[in-house]
């Protein structure tokens, strides 16, 4: 007996699925349109967390985790409480301390661009005394001119932080002429700008003068405020723990001790659960998209009732129906998989690019959110598809 | 010989409230290359005895039998496949899928049967010079008019040489310029071809084509 079994080869399938597709396009975008936006919403959570956590990274990376700022609380007007004379150079000896930055906040002196401009205009700025240790400490870097030396330390000059400069309008050190400032009562020439220092914001708020300069000319007693220890990374913890008893042995716990990178390290958390959340948000947006390819094939079925009639008196089994119904509901998601990656994608490079980061985009994201809407389209597509294939040839065929 | 298509004490019931006999043991048979046309009113079982005949339904009780194999007790696969390979059928509504082409449209009837494209196109292709329509090939079917849109369709039901073509009122929604030319094609096909060709028609002149009629009145063969 001849081989009278139905058949349907596959490439015949992909061209059903793909025709019924073409045949309503408005629809067809309208419903990839509800996955795209979900694809895209994932893959551009992904692609930006990545971003962002890599920018984190490379700037904690950058700025080290050894840096130990060592304050002793602060005095009855809110400003820096000095700490023992001693202090700096009991710090020095701890082990695991690679360097020691000392500097003193002088309070009585102010920094003002010239003698006109009123005394209570201070503009939030600090005059504070550092010699060439600091740079190194924070690892900062000069925007212009040069930072402080031995030879400056005892001259009328000052460095600018970088808001600080801003805050006096001081902008370029270009020879011949040098900028002054007038500090104390005294003018000083700017023979440098640092450029931001994110680990020592109190810094870029601040005019930097030498040691023996601000003890001849600003009242510095000897006493520093503010130290800034860089440890060797390993060491970071135990040396935090020795700089009480080492800096004031007599109340250890009047010296506070922080970890300015600490920060950063939080915000690299918030980032992380931020991503869970947002992942979460668009996790919904996919579900309901795939509740819409749902709805639309469910009209689909009411709707082509005839073809599938026809389909079937043309030989289709109910599984041919069902198939082609599963193929049509992935393909239409793979659309807007595909569509949502693109978009994803382009949102993370043009975050990535106004904010300066490199762009990231996990390796999984792309073919995970292709992956992930065709198995959304296929569920979505499976309850119709079993009504379609359900239909009795003769009734479909009645109903037109 | 066996007949290309045979009824034996088919009777087909629709549950209601109120449950409905449509037919009520219809006995026919329908030899290789005959033309026989059923006819009878509205209502009086016509239609439904094509789906069964077809395989588009299945029969209460009684047999059903294409080329011998009996219909009615095949599984779903099986019975689609008997329709794949061994018959042909052409609605009174054309039901062409419009978004293909005719050649296309023709094709699809080797679509479940597994035949790759380009032999499918290629039959289609002479089954659209079978109708008349090889200067038609590409067109879409909003760009034809009735009949031809008709002639398609036989085409499409002739394309895979079925056992048996049912043809339900295929003359039903043309008017009677193209009536006459899809009565006299499927005359021409019956006698070419040849083929076997079951028509279920209001229409006398389709009627009067046939080599035979069958007519059907409240579920039953009327004896002349």
């Amino acid at each position: 007996m001849n081989d009278t079994r139905s058949r349907l080869r596959a490439a015949d399938l992909a061209r059903a699925a793909v025709g019924g597709l073409r045949f309503r396009r408005t629809r067809t975008l309208l419903c990839a349109l509800g996955i795209a936006i979900g694809i895209a919403a994932l893959v551009s959570v992904l692609g930006i967390t990545t971003s962002s956590q890599s920018a984190l990274l490379a700037e904690i990376d950058q700025l080290g985790t050894g840096l130990l700022t060592v304050t002793n609380g602060q005095s009855f007007s809110g400003g820096e409480a000095e700490l023992p004379g001693y202090a700096t150079a009991m710090i020095r000896r701890i082990h695991g301390v690679e360097q020691v930055a000392p500097t003193a906040i002088l309070g009585q002196a102010l920094a003002y661009r010239t003698g006109k401009v009123p005394p209570a205009d201070t503009g939030g700025l600090a005059v504070r005394a550092a010699d060439s240790s600091l740079l190194a400490s924070l690892r900062g870097t000069i925007r212009q001119g040069t930072f402080l030396n031995a030879a400056t330390d005892r001259l009328p000059v000052t460095v600018l932080g970088y808001r600080a400069a801003q805050a006096l309008g001081v902008s370029d050190l270009a020879p011949p002429v040098p900028p002054r400032v007038l500090i104390g009562g005294q003018w000083f020439a700017v023979a440098g700008i640092l450029n931001q220092m994110p680990l020592a914001p109190e810094i870029d708020r601040s005019a930097l003068v030498g040691f023996p300069v601000a003890a001849r000319l600003l009242g510095y007693d000897g006493h520093p405020s503010r130290i800034y220890v860089q440890t060797a990374v390993a060491a970071t913890t135990a040396v935090a723990s020795l700089i009480g008893p080492s800096a004031a042995p007599e109340d250890p716990s009047t010296v506070a001790v922080s970890q300015p990178s600490a920060v950063l390290t939080a915000r690299l958390a918030v980032v992380s659960s931020s991503t869970q959340l947002f992942l979460g948000l668009g996790a919904v947006v996919l579900l309901v998209g795939g509740i819409g390819i749902a709805n639309v094939m469910i009209v689909a079925v009411l709707e082509r009732r005839s073809e599938i009639g026809l389909r079937r008196a043309l030989g289709a089994t109910r599984r041919h129906i069902a198939v082609q119904f599963v193929a049509e509901a992935a393909v239409l998601s793979a659309l807007g998989g595909v569509a949502g990656v693109l978009a994803g994608l382009a949102v993370t490079a043009g975050l990535a690019r106004a904010r300066h980061w490199d762009m990231l985009v996990p390796g999984y994201a792309p073919w995970g959110g292709v992956g992930c809407a065709v198995l959304i389209g296929c569920a979505a597509g499976f309850y119709p598809a079993i009504r379609a294939s359900r239909l009795a040839p003769a009734d479909a065929l009645r109903t037109t | 010989m066996t007949p290309a298509l045979e009824l034996d004490q088919v009777r087909k019931v629709y549950p209601g409230p109120p449950a409905v006999e449509s037919l009520r043991g219809v006995c026919l048979h329908v030899m290789p290359g005959e033309m026989v046309a059923i006819v009878g009113p509205s209502g009086s079982g016509k239609s439904t005895l094509l789906h069964l005949a077809a395989g588009l339904d299945r029969p209460t009780s009684g047999t059903v039998r294409i080329g011998g194999q009996d219909v009615g007790r095949l599984p779903d696969r099986a019975a689609s496949g008997l329709r794949a390979h061994r018959v042909g059928v052409v609605f009174q509504q054309f039901f062409l899928l419009e978004d293909q082409s005719a050649v296309d449209n023709v094709a699809a009837g080797l679509l479940y049967r597994g035949v790759p494209a380009a032999r499918r196109r290629a039959a289609a292709t002479e089954a659209l010079a079978w109708v008349g329509l090889d200067h038609r090939l590409d067109h879409k079917p909003r760009q034809l008019s009735g009949g031809e849109r008709q002639r398609v369709a036989i085409a499409r039901a002739l394309t895979g040489r079925p056992a048996v073509i049912f043809a339900d009122e295929p003359t039903g929604n043309l008017d009677q310029s193209s009536s006459a030319e899809i009565v006299a094609l499927l005359r021409d096909l019956n006698r070419t071809v040849p083929a076997t060709i079951v028509v279920i028609t209001h229409d006398r002149d389709v009627a009067a084509a046939a080599q035979r009629r069958i007519e059907l009145r409240d579920g039953r063969v009327r004896t002349p």
